[in-house]
This record gives structure tokens, sequence and C-alpha cells, in this order.
């Protein structure tokens, strides 16, 4: 398949080797979560006109759904602000090595060394969203608690094993970073087979030993890499390289995945659903039991918001594929055919996200310059933009937009389905059972965000 | 000893280390000494405002930052002729205020942010040297001795509805005691029919053209631009709880909490006043109605008014409530 590689470029290599660029990046953002973490807590309760409300989840999941995760990978990790006191404390250095740091440097235990500690933290905060999504101090509790998190999990575990096992966001990164046209590859593996020491993994003077504990010469998919660069900078050879390549080519990667992975891609699917049913849905009564957090209404849309993204949609998806492994003559285990489908499955979910999000993003765009121009609420007009008035923007592209990004995504899903079938001996039999949930799916979204 | 190069590592160290301190600094800094005074406007049950008594000196500027927490409010001074604000959600308004004399200054919220909207009240104390100020005098239901609570007989009611037009026809054979201000605000509409029943000039007359009497009485102490200062008065601060058209129906009716002193336990929500009733108003005078809006309902969920409205005003306010029950002058 056609890579393009950005790195051949000494200018770009340059920029993604040197730590001042993504410090610098890093000590911006961090100054922001500081302040969405302050503002949170004592800002405004108005979620509209508070800093840590409208940046984090206006503008940030924006960013990072519209443009970031779909075209630009895992990158928002490798300037993500949540690690980072975690590994400067672990690393005991801000920027290269420098001798030991303060971390105990254990192993991740072994039986927790999958997405399943990931796909629980993501439906446990999914069951407070409305709360976290709308009240300030939520979500400056939150993103506190993740950096103390990050912090504990640092100081006792090797590398980034927050990242890697816990973090519920850079697990819906990562599942859909595969899908992104860009990624950190190796030029030529039979070079890192014949490479002794592997500085990559290990580290040397010129930077870490790989912080998400891959070998990148064994790299096949982004889910696990989170684009940090110190590959990079410790590859002696300059072997590793960052390419351009055609969308979504992890997806037709079909070895090496597990359960979790293939339960992650079917449990963001039906969450992305329920978000855009409860969210923006035209039904009051659940969005009203979400925010209740506490109350029997709440335990109830908790009850039901779990039996729908972790059995409902799931099983669904599983019955799919059983009924095509008996339509078609593929012999497969359930288990080995999930594994090897799910993928097709990104696609489909990665629209529903985008559309999701589409649908509140543009909407709510306006309340960004009045909180940038006001951040603590203290009366301030900074950018001149405080009084700034709501107005929904490209309201025109409504409901056209997320339609078109659902229709793509489910064709995209479609197409993928029949190939990975056609891979596994079954054809369109196999295939056709997929279809239908994937339109059942996206008849649902199209619901929920349109009507 | 050689003094050590500063490295990279330095740089970031310390860079790290202003944003991790300073920030946090910086804003809790701005929370603890904030160059403004703020007020904090949140529903009643919320908490109100908050503060809820501020303090300001005579003659000096009070400058003050306005937030609302929740839901839209308002923010007035009473009995100040300033325009009222409006406190969106979670935006700063700023506003300064000064005053002339010493005194006690009651703030109040002007939308209907809530079932008790009412009770968002704050004062600001003003202290400093008092200017040549005229004695106050006590509210003329005081001075004429009128319990405003005390059971009210049944009053003499009429038929139609009384028209101060028709009434205008007969006025030449009403006698000169009927039309002074003291007999106007002391007597009830019911007494000055039962009055007008029993004097010499008007006996004559039917109880329907006795009624347009009354009505064109009325209408001699008040003129179309206070009622329609009246009518003004009672859409904004009225008839959320008496309704529109003064039947005790409007939107806020159905909340106003149930515990009233006279009954602590009960549970039914306490029903506004009926001013369409003929039998509830016409057997109150003016400046019982006066007193009423002045002091409040005291444990009937009516708000007091005195430190709001200027004595203008309730009596504008007074004015606009007959129209209720007589046609007004063409």
């Amino acid at each position: 398949m056609t890579r393009y590689e950005l790195t051949q470029f000494a200018g770009v290599r340059r920029l993604l080797t040197s730590r001042w660029p993504q410090l610098g990046i890093q000590l911006l953002l961090l100054s922001g979560l500081i302040l969405v973490i302050l503002a949170g807590l004592l800002g405004s309760p108005v979620g509209n006109r508070n800093f840590a409300i409208v940046m984090v989840w206006i503008a940030w999941w924006g960013v990072l759904m519209l443009v970031a995760v779909p075209f630009l990978g895992r990158l928002w990790c490798s300037v993500c602000p949540l690690p980072l006191p975690g590994e400067w404390l672990q690393r005991g250095a801000i920027l290269g090595p420098r001798g030991r740091g303060l971390g105990r440097q254990l192993r991740w235990p072994r039986i927790f060394r999958n997405l399943w500690g990931q796909n629980g933290a993501f439906v446990l905060v999914a069951l407070f969203s409305l709360p976290v999504l709308t009240q300030p101090q939520w979500t400056a509790i939150l993103l506190a608690g993740l950096v103390l998190l990050g912090i504990a999990v640092s100081l006792v575990y090797e590398r980034r094993s927050f990242c890697r096992y816990l973090c519920p966001v850079g697990g819906f990164i990562g599942l859909y970073a595969q899908a992104a046209p860009v990624e950190v590859r190796v030029r030529d593996a039979d070079l890192c087979a014949s490479h002794k020491i592997k500085t990559c993994y290990t580290g040397s003077t010129a930077g870490y030993g790989c912080p998400w504990m891959v070998y990148p010469g064994s790299l096949t998919t982004n889910t696990y890499c989170g684009t940090c660069m110190e590959c990079l900078r410790t590859c002696p050879h300059d072997n590793v390289v960052v390419n351009l390549r055609p969308a979504g080519a992890d997806l037709n990667i079909g070895r090496g995945r597990g359960l979790d992975e293939a339960f992650k891609v079917l449990l963001l699917l039906g969450s992305g659903l329920a978000y855009a049913a409860v969210l923006l849905g035209p039904w009051n009564a659940p969005r009203a039991a979400a925010a209740a957090v506490g109350t029997t209404p709440w335990l109830v849309y908790a009850a039901g918001f779990l039996l729908f993204v972790v059995v409902l949609v799931p099983g669904l998806v599983a019955l799919a594929v059983r009924l095509g492994l008996r339509l078609s003559r593929a012999r497969l285990s359930l288990a080995q055919a999930l594994r090897a489908i799910s993928p097709a499955f990104v696609p489909l979910g990665l629209a529903a996200w985008m559309a999701f999000s589409l649908s509140f993003v543009l909407a709510n765009l306006s309340y960004v310059p009045p909180v940038l121009s006001d951040p603590l609420n203290l009366g301030w007009n900074l950018l001149g933009t405080a009084a700034m008035a709501w107005s929904p923007y490209g309201a025109g592209l409504f409901p056209w937009l997320p339609v078109a990004v659902l229709v793509a995504g489910l064709a995209w899903t479609s197409r993928r389905a029949r190939e990975i079938a056609g891979e596994l001996g079954g054809g369109v039999r196999l295939a056709f059972p997929l279809w239908v949930v994937s339109f059942v799916i996206t008849i649902g979204l199209l619901w929920a965000l349109v009507g | 000893m050689g003094s050590r190069r500063l490295t990279g590592e330095d740089a970031a160290r310390v860079t790290v280390g202003l944003l991790v301190l300073g920030l946090p600094l910086i804003v809790f800094g701005t929370r603890l000494f904030p160059p403004t005074l703020t007020l904090h406007a949140r529903v009643s049950e919320d908490g109100g405002w908050m503060p809820d008594v501020v303090r300001a000196r005579v003659g000096e500027a009070l400058e003050l930052r306005l937030i609302a927490d929740d839901v839209v409010h308002g923010f007035a001074v009473g009995q100040s002729a300033s325009p009222a604000l409006d406190l969106p959600p979670g935006q700063t308004v700023r506003t300064t205020l000064t005053f002339e004399e010493p005194g006690t200054y009651t703030f109040y919220c002007t939308r209907w942010c809530g079932p008790n909207h009412w009770r968002m009240r704050g004062v600001i104390e003003v202290s400093g040297a008092a200017g040549p100020t005229a004695a106050s005098e006590p509210p003329l239901y005081a001075a004429l001795g009128i319990d405003l609570d005390a059971p009210r007989p049944t009053p003499e009611v009429p038929h139609g509805r009384p028209s101060a037009s028709r009434g205008a026809e007969l006025a030449g054979f009403v006698p000169e005691t009927f039309l002074t201000d003291s007999a106007y605000l002391s007597r009830s509409p019911s007494e000055v029919f039962l009055a007008l029943r029993e004097d010499a000039a008007t006996r004559a007359f039917d109880d329907s053209q006795v009624w347009d009497l009354v009505a064109w009485i009325w209408s001699t102490h008040t003129t179309k631009e206070t009622i329609a200062a009246g009518a003004a008065l009672f859409a904004q601060n009225c008839a959320a709880c008496h309704g529109e058209t003064g039947t005790g129906d409007g939107v806020m009716a159905g909340t106003i909490p149930a515990a009233t002193m006279d009954d602590p336990s009960s549970t039914e929500p306490l029903r506004p006043a009926d001013l369409a009733d003929p039998a509830r108003l016409l057997s109150a005078s003016p400046a019982l109605l006066h007193g009423k809006i002045t002091r409040g309902g005291m444990g009937t969920g009516m708000p007091y008014w005195g430190p709001i409205f200027t004595e203008a005003q309730i009596w504008a306010l007074t004015d606009y409530l007959w129209t209720f029950h007589f046609e007004e002058p063409s």
C-alpha cells in the first residue's frame, strides 16, 4: 500500500525529534488544563459561560473528534497534559533522560495488560457524562482526578501505564486513530531485527524507551502508539519514520487483535448511539435521568445505558456474526470471527462520534470567544469578545452534514465488512447480516441526531 | 567554586514551576482580593443574593460586579430612578451606584426567576454624613389607624360594571365632601356607595347610577398616565401571581409555598387574592390597599413593596386596581 514518508525531509524530522516544539505545546496545554481545573472549581457554575465546560467539551472535543483523531491519529496523546506531571516525576526530568526519577517502575500486572481497564474506565465516565459535560465542577474534578491518577500510576508502574491501560480517552483515540491517514512505522523491519540493543524500546541518551511499551519494529496499527516521537529520537539509524498513508490502512490488519479490542469497537459504537440519543435526541426523560446522579431515575438510566452499550449493541453484532457464520461456510469460532470482523465497525463508530460532535460543536462554538476573553468570570474583556452573543455556526449544513458523515461511515463499514468476510471465506453470506446490523445502527443514529 | 551553567532542563523546570504555582496563585489572588465587590444572584432556594448585605458611604461610588449563577435575574435598587439591569446567566454586568443620603436601601431581583423570586432581596447600608432631610411620615394606613388584617364587612357590590363616564353625567349632584382627598382615600367604594345612598342629594338615583358616581369619584382622583403607570407596574410585579386580569390565576399562583403563619402545617398552595372579586376589593379603601402593598400580606405570600416602590408608584398601583371593577373614563 502506498506510503509517503514525511520524515524524509530534514526539517520535518528535526521538528519532530526536537523536544522544544513538543514541550512548548505541552506547556501551553498544561496552562490550559490548570486554568480549566481552576475555572471549573471557582468560575461561574453556568456551563456555557465557564472556561472549563466551553474549552473542554466544545473547543477541545470538537478539535479532537473532527480534526485530530480522523486526520492526525494519536497526535493528541503526544501533547496531552494529563499524564505530564506523573511522567516528569517518574523520569525526574522534563526534557531528555538525566538519571533516575521517583517512580518504582514496576511492570503493569499481566492480567490487566489489555484494553478491559480502559473499557471499564470509559463506561464509568460515560455514566456520569451529563453532569460532567454540563457542570464545571464535575469537569474540573474529573480532570484533576485523572491527573492525580496519572501521577499515582506513574510513581508505581513503568512508563505510560496510565495512558496505555487506564485512560478512558486514550483508548477511544487509539481505536479511531486506525482510520487516520498518518502513522509512525519503521522503514525497514529487517534493520530493526538486526539492531541488537533496541534503543527504541530500551532508551538511550537521546531519548526514552517507548513510553507506550510498544516495539516499533512490530508496530502494525496506530492503536497503541502514542506518537510521542521518542523512537524517532532513539533510533540510531533513523529507521523510524512518519508516513502519510491511505486513511484506514490499519483496518486491513486482521491479525493480532484481541477480544478486548473487538469489544471496545462495539462498546464505543453503542456509546456513540446512546450519547446521540440521550444528549441530543428529542427525549427529555433519559436526559433528565442522566443528570440526576444518585437518584432512582439515574440508577435506572445507568442500568439501561450499561445494558445498551455493554450487552445489547455488542450482542446484536455478535448475533449478526453468528448468523453470518451459519449462513456461510466460514469455519471460525464466534470469538475468532468477532476479532477479525470488529475493525469493519470502526468507520461507522468514528462517523457516529463525528456526526454527534458536529451536531453540537458548531452550534455552540460561539461560546468560545467570550470565555477566552474572560476565562475566570472576573468581568475581564481580554480579547474584546466577552459580550459576544451566541450564534450557531454552519446552520445551513444541518442536517445534511451529519447525515453525509453517517452515510459515508456506513458505506465504509459495509465495504470493509464485505472484504473481511471474503478474507474469512464467508463471502456475501457472512457480510449480509453485518450490513443489516450496520444499517439498523445507522438508522438509530439518524433518528437520534436528525429526527 | 565555578557557577553551573543554566541548562535547558533548568529552564523547563522553572517554566513548569511558574505555571503550576503561578497560575493558581494568580487565580486565588483575584478571588481573595477582588478589585470590585461581586454580587452573585441565585434563585432564592439556592441562596438568593450573595452577599445580601452591602455597605457603602454617602457620596462615594459603589462599584458592583453582578453575576447570575443560574437563570436570568434582574437587579434594581428600590425607590430608585435607575433602570433595572438584566443579568443573563454567567455574564458579568458592572454597575456603579452613588447614594446621596445615608440609610438602608433595598436591592432586588426584577425577573421572575422562580417561585420565591420575591425573596431575592438584599440591602445596601449607606453610612456617612446626612444632609438635611424631611422627617419621615408614617404610612397613611397607620396614620388613619387602619388594621390591615381585620376582617372587613361584606360590602355592597354593583350588579353591572360601574362607569365613570356615565357617573360624570350626574356628577353635579355629588356633594363636595365626597371629593376631598381624605374622604376618597379613607373610605372603601362600598362605604362611598352607602354614604351616597343615604345622602339627600343622591338618594333619588338607583343603585346602578350611584355606583356610576362611585366610579366617577375614583376617576377624579387619578389620571390616564397614573393608571398606565400602575398597569405597567402590575404587569411586571403582580400579574405573575394575581393574573393579568387580577383573578388570582397567574402563572406562579400554584407555586406559592403552602405553609402560612396561621397554619404552618398546611400543604395546600396559597392562592393569591382575587382582585377581580368585588366582595374583596370594593370593601377596601385606597389607604388600606396602599398599606397592603407597602407592608405585604404577612404570611400570605404577598411580598412587601414598601422599600421597592416609591409612594407615587404604590398609589399608581392602587388606582389601577379599581380598573378591574370600574370602567375608565373615555
